[in-house]
């Protein structure tokens, strides 16, 4: 399902957090929001799962407008992986997967078979079966973000939005969290800070600085020196990856040169 | 079991009846049947005197149990207890307020009670108004109003007292904040009862929902659920119920804190399995800490409260302390 963010502006407390971001996300493809602390990628992710609703603009899913939806409909359609992914109570991993059926279910119905074979099919596929039992407060950084990216994918979503998923998350982890995602069907729009993981991830990438977007499309079109001298303010060479031929981005300390 | 305590329960006291004949004079009270005329005196006492109050305590232990584990649920916070919002300190106010200024008279012995009941009312509305910013109530907020205002009610409650300085009033002051079924009448049964059912229904449907707000917010949104409007339900639900049972009893200390985590321990997170079991557990304990508070120094009656509480803070720093729990964090 596509996923299209129209005019979308935000204005809370009389300042501006987003300006009027156009982006499209094509069904299936895998597509970054990138751009310094504060650029408003997290306020326009917020916007597509419902935490705040923009000031103008609409987030369209398909044909429909989302603010056209119930909250449960929504839910149904669009799942979210944010940055607020500290669980209050010690429910066990396969308990918290399990709520990612909570949009299709009503207020007490219990969990269905084919909710909990989807649920195993899910535990399976992120290689966390065998924590099924566990608390998840006793999990390690890399095994809670993938039973919060179980939960989400247990949603069923057409669209998946993620916070930084790979915050907290030691390389491997990171590289097989996003291989994951890429396998893992819907349509996603992911934050990501790391820029080299991004144009590996991404099949389109948009770059955001002060609420507005700057560039847009492939990570080798977008990527560039320039670009990431004006809007984030380092000096950086941009090669081929030589294994992908994906850009990538090696720093240097000194930036002022 | 529960069943067994509250036979078990209404036999014991000054007047030992045993849990056979209390069945029997109970089944005789219920199906309309005979008592000898040598029993009357013990099937009065069972019946219109200990099957009330053991009932009562049974109703306000699993009311108490359940209200604990919405209100953790609500305000997100490990450490919350049915009277974090000032709940009880309203009503002592109400109750207090009541009796000294003779406010209500028109309703006789209930007077008291609805005095409390209004406080615990006003006490709730006051702690939503004072806590919500535009229309929405964030967790951390609605505690620290609770407790703010909490200390507030008791200043009041001092100043009424002092310029009362009659022992009356102390008298109801000790009554409220320690709880008692000492008051306990099949007249109040019903009403409690049917605020407790209500209560409980809507909580169990909620059940998942609440599951879903123990992810944080952002997450609870995305999952279809609205934060806002299912903590103003709960908000409702739980001072209604609360009300009602410090209205009959008073504050009972520690019940609601204890339970829901003892709960969790046994049966796990999930609320609507901790919502099914705690009320029971509740009751049952209740019903237990009323006979010590009404037999161990007999015929005085040691405030309930202080049994509770003499149970309740041991049982729950061993919970703290067992590594297995964790809950927030580690």
């Amino acid at each position: 399902m596509r996923l299209v963010l129209d005019g979308l502006t935000v204005v809370s407390d009389g300042r501006g957090l987003v300006h009027d971001l156009s982006l499209e996300v094509p069904s299936g493809q895998v597509v970054g929001l990138v751009g310094p602390n504060g650029s408003g990628k997290s306020t326009a992710l917020r916007c597509v799962y419902r935490a705040l609703r923009p000031t103008r603009g609409t987030v369209r899913l398909g044909e429909d407008d989302l603010a056209r939806l119930t909250p449960r409909r929504g839910a149904q359609l669009v799942a979210a992986m944010t940055q607020d992914g500290s669980v209050g109570l010690d429910f066990t991993v396969e308990e918290v997967v399990a709520l990612g059926r909570a949009p299709h279910l009503r207020g007490g119905q219990a969990l269905g078979h084919r909710d909990r074979e989807l649920c195993h099919e899910v535990m399976e596929r992120l290689g966390i079966r065998h924590l099924a039992r566990r608390g998840v407060l006793t999990l390690s950084g890399g095994e809670r973000q993938r039973v919060l990216l179980a939960r989400t994918l247990a949603q069923e979503p057409r669209i998946l939005v993620l916070d930084e998923p790979t915050n907290h998350l030691d390389v491997r982890h990171q590289i097989e969290l996003l291989s994951l995602l890429r396998r893992s069907g819907p349509t996603v729009l992911i934050v990501l800070h790391d820029l080299n993981l991004a144009a590996a991830a991404c099949d389109r990438i948009g770059v955001l600085s002060r609420g507005r977007l700057v560039a847009a499309g492939t990570p080798g079109d977008v990527l560039t020196a320039e670009l990431v001298a004006k809007v984030f303010g380092v000096t950086a060479g941009v090669v081929p990856h030589p294994l992908t031929g994906a850009p990538q981005l090696l720093y240097s300390l000194d930036s002022s040169r | 079991m529960l069943l067994v305590s509250v036979v078990v329960a209404i036999g014991l006291g000054p007047a030992v009846v045993a849990p056979d004949e209390t069945a029997g004079y109970l089944w005789a009270a219920l199906t309309g049947g005979r008592v000898d005329a040598d029993d009357a005196t013990a099937y009065r006492i069972v019946w219109e005197i200990r099957a009330p109050r053991v009932l009562l305590a049974a109703l306000v232990g699993a009311g108490l149990s359940a209200v604990g584990v919405a209100i953790q649920a609500l305000v997100r916070n490990p450490l919350a207890d049915p009277f974090v919002l000032g709940v009880s300190s309203g009503a002592s106010v109400g109750a207090v307020g009541v009796t000294v200024t003779g406010a209500l008279a028109s309703l006789g012995a209930h007077a008291v009670s609805a005095g409390a009941f209004a406080g615990a009312l006003a006490a709730s509305v006051l702690v939503y108004a004072a806590s919500a910013t535009r229309g929405a109530v964030s967790p951390l907020r609605l505690v620290l109003t609770g407790v703010a205002l909490s200390l507030g009610f008791q200043a009041v409650m001092s100043v009424i007292i002092y310029f009362a300085s009659d022992t009356e009033a102390t008298g109801m002051v000790l009554y409220w904040t320690m709880g008692s079924f000492g008051a306990a009448s099949w007249e109040a049964l019903p009403v409690v009862a049917a605020v407790l059912a209500l209560t409980m229904v809507l909580l169990h449907r909620q059940g998942r929902a609440l599951d879903v707000l123990a992810l944080g917010d952002e997450t609870a949104v995305s999952l279809g659920v609205d934060p806002d409007r299912h903590r103003k339900v709960l908000l409702g639900l739980v001072s209604l119920l609360t009300g009602v049972m410090v209205a009959v009893s008073g504050a009972i200390a520690f019940v609601g804190l204890v339970m829901p985590h003892l709960v969790r321990m046994l049966a796990g997170a999930t609320h609507a399995r901790v919502l099914a079991v705690a009320p029971l557990i509740g009751a049952v304990f209740m019903v237990w800490a009323d006979l010590a508070s009404r037999t161990l120094v007999a015929p005085r009656e040691l405030p309930l409260g202080a049994i509770t509480a003499l149970v309740g803070v041991p049982v729950f720093v061993a919970l703290l302390r067992r590594r297995a729990y964790m809950f927030g964090g580690r």
